[in-house]
């Protein structure tokens, strides 16, 4: 039971920190349509300007300027770069991405190396706050949780009550309309690009200290979060959200229980061979969930993208 | 597409316009091992060789078909792994399988995966496909550590090629000999490739990708036309796949993973995925880039990433589109007004390259070379990487050889104008 509520924990931390990810890409996705793949390349350039900065000013200087430095290179990146691909067509523009993403990573290397910089956790911060039977939890892992609901809640009710929420929603939907009432549609996409790329950011602000900041971090997280945001539906912050805890949980739950698919098949009725040296099947005797827990989340989104195609979260096609 | 669109109207049948290109490839295929004959060079040429079947066989999904994949290695990397087991299975058995068939049973191994994936995967086109592909791509690459007994794990499985019988006396024991079986495979191969897109296959392959919808009305399905397209593109995959088996005799996880695919998709791009010689284009210059910069600097990757990002922002077309637009001053008889102009731009362009180069890699050797080190070499001079004098003239030699090519560009832009209109035509 204890074990339970540690991995709840634990699980909710990397949920949301996905979430942060993905809500700013799947508002990118709803706005021009194309999949950015370098999201995760600006979560990590987050992380290492925040290293930057904490090395000057501390961590919470890094915590406010890292995130505006990134939202201002982000906007930067689609007033200058995606725009002019736009005309392309989408695979041009998706092409496009994936291009920044390898250039970041090489960029980043050549800044700061190829190895781990030490990003710390602030010492203000760097105590176990309370434990459960014997598990400590630090501190840092709740900070990141009232972050990211912060976050979430903010967006929320930025998008939704607000005048600049409406006009964003309804140039969304409708661009030609809402440019057609005389408001300025490029500038809302440029600032909600900049927007969702300085969310990444504050995403590796904060995972940086904890996950590690080194070149693959941008690779590590890059592909699980687009399956996030097509297992919740492209577009859809509710599902982007759902997704994220889904697969924050699932591969949490996956690392600490080790049922192995021996016991399954022991269960089912099928003998382990004699000779398991030369067996061709032994690799599926030895198995373990936690072997394969890290690609659980891809399983899920091309079962998700066979039986539905829209993702769980939204109606009608991609 | 524009590639191939003109020669369409004109009837089919061998002629000797048609059949030359091939005569040439065949013939410099035969005689670059004369020219080049270190065993060094041979590896490069190898690895170029199966890097254009591959890069091809890519463009047939993304080129002809209108599918992004972000998967495509694990087609070529099954493809291996079975041809280095059925390697291995012979040297065992002694079962009469001369060597040079090997590619087949990879080519085999790649379509039969490729039914599989391809069943569910092309039933749509767009993102769902391109995130089918990187799903899949992903699940299998991370197989490929998980099940030890067929992909041999971390270290991969490897196998010898100079196994059982051999072929009219020839054991495959010198790189030059691996150079021909792989040069005739790759000439089949790519014979193969290019026929198949002058097919009605092949044709309503480009229909789909341009309009799915009207290729529907006319009577097509384009989901089975696209699966087509996938299950030709897995099986010359592993083709490349049992190729790059047999010239390394091992294969990796490293071969199946999403980098590989990514680069693939590079080659494939910067060569220009409109035409058909494009990935050829691609894969040459690419790996003569990459073996270049990876002898002379350790930013390779950078300047290649560099290249890749500019080539979609200002050339989406590609080093063949690149090529192609000089077609109507070539029909018209006009390529050479163009040519003064270009030779002008080479020496600046050239040094501004080299200039922004230098300014990287003094940049790293600051950032990066241990502490007391300032003495730094580059194109053959030796200087102190600190010196606010070297800065100084790289940046000026930089911006200057920049300016110039600025101040060229209105000459360039005329030329083009003239080489582009038709005699006696309106300026």
């Amino acid at each position: 039971m204890d074990l339970i509520l540690v991995n709840l924990i634990d699980g909710l931390v990397t949920g949301l920190l996905l979430f942060m990810l993905s809500a700013g890409l799947t508002l990118i996705f709803s706005m021009m349509g194309v999949l950015n793949f370098a999201h995760a390349s600006f979560y990590m350039l987050g992380a290492y300007f925040g290293y930057q900065i904490s090395q000057y000013m501390g961590f919470w200087m890094a915590l406010l300027f890292a995130p505006i430095i990134v939202g201002i290179f982000g906007a930067g990146v689609e007033r200058y770069g995606l725009r002019r691909v736009h005309q392309h067509g989408h695979v041009a523009e998706l092409i496009f991405t994936f291009g920044l993403a390898l250039l970041i990573e090489e960029a980043v290397q050549f800044f700061w190396g190829k190895s781990q910089v030490p990003f710390m956790v602030p010492e203000a911060l760097d105590f176990a706050l309370f434990s459960i039977s014997g598990n400590a939890i630090p501190a840092y892992k709740v900070f990141m949780i009232f972050i990211a609901i912060g976050i979430f809640a903010g967006l929320l009710y930025v998008l939704t009550k607000t005048r600049i929420g409406m006009i964003i929603q309804a140039a969304l939907s409708f661009p030609r309309t809402v440019e057609a009432l005389g408001h300025n549609v490029p500038l809302i996409f440029m600032c909600v690009f900049g927007v969702g790329t300085a969310l990444a950011a504050v995403a590796g602000v904060i995972a940086g200290p904890v996950l590690g900041t080194f070149p693959g971090m941008a690779f590590v997280l890059g592909s699980i979060v687009f399956v996030t945001i097509v297992i919740g539906g492209l577009g859809s912050l509710w599902g982007a959200l759902f997704a994220s805890l889904l697969i924050g949980w699932m591969t949490t739950f996956a690392a600490s229980y080790n049922v192995g698919l021996a016991d399954i098949l022991t269960a089912i009725g099928i003998s382990k061979p004699a000779d398991m040296a030369n067996s061709p099947w032994r690799d599926f005797w030895q198995i373990t969930l936690s072997q394969i827990g890290p690609i659980l989340p891809y399983l899920l989104m091309v079962l998700t993208l066979i039986f539905r195609p829209h993702g769980l979260f939204r109606k009608g096609g991609l | 597409m524009t590639g191939t669109t003109h020669s369409f109207s004109r009837p089919f049948g061998i002629s000797l316009r048609t059949v030359m290109p091939w005569l040439v490839a065949t013939i410099v295929l035969l005689l670059l091992p004369f020219v080049f004959s270190a065993n060094s060079t041979i590896t490069v040429m190898n690895q170029m060789a199966i890097t254009i079947i591959f890069a091809l066989a890519y463009n047939m999904l993304l080129g002809q078909g209108g599918m992004l994949s972000f998967g495509h290695a694990v087609f070529m990397g099954i493809g291996g792994v079975f041809a280095v087991h059925v390697m291995s299975y012979v040297e065992v058995s002694g079962a009469p399988l001369p060597l040079p068939l090997l590619p087949i049973f990879g080519g085999l191994a790649g379509l039969i995966l490729a039914c599989i994936i391809g069943s569910f995967s092309t039933r749509q086109a767009g993102t769902v496909f391109a995130m089918i592909s990187l799903g899949v791509g992903e699940l299998i690459a991370a197989c490929s550590l998980i099940f030890v007994a067929f992909f041999g794990g971390e270290t991969g499985v490897s196998a010898d090629r100079t196994y059982g019988l051999p072929v009219f006396g020839v054991e495959f024991l010198r790189q030059s000999e691996v150079y021909y079986l792989i040069a005739g495979w790759l000439l089949l191969s790519v014979l193969l490739m290019y026929l198949y897109t002058r097919t009605p296959m092949g044709r309503m392959a480009n229909a789909v990708r341009d309009n799915p919808e009207r290729a529907e009305f006319l009577g097509y399905s384009a989901r089975w036309v696209r699966f087509y397209s996938f299950i030709f593109s897995g099986f010359f995959a592993g083709i490349a796949g049992g190729l790059f088996a047999l010239n390394y005799e091992i294969m990796t996880t490293e071969n199946m993973s999403l980098v590989q695919s990514g680069k693939i998709l590079l080659i494939t791009f910067l060569g220009g995925m409109g035409f058909f010689v494009g990935p050829i284009i691609g894969a040459i210059v690419f790996t003569l880039l990459t073996t270049v910069l990876s002898r002379y600097t350790e930013l390779g990757a950078l300047y290649i990433g560099t290249i890749f990002v500019l080539t979609v922002m200002y050339c989406p077309r590609g080093l063949a589109g690149l090529l192609m637009m000089h077609e109507p001053a070539y029909r018209l008889g006009k390529l050479r007004l163009l040519i003064t102009p270009y030779l002008k731009l080479v020496i600046p362009v050239t040094v501004a390259v080299l200039g922004s180069a230098a300014v990287f890699e003094m940049l790293f050797h600051v950032r990066h070379a241990p502490p007391g080190d300032h003495k730094m070499g580059l194109y053959g001079i030796t200087f102190d990487s600190h010196s606010p004098v070297a800065w100084g003239v790289v940046i000026i030699v930089t911006l200057a050889a920049i300016a110039v090519t600025r101040a060229l560009v209105p000459q360039i832009n005329d030329a083009w104008h003239d080489a582009n209109t038709v005699e006696g035509g309106a300026k």
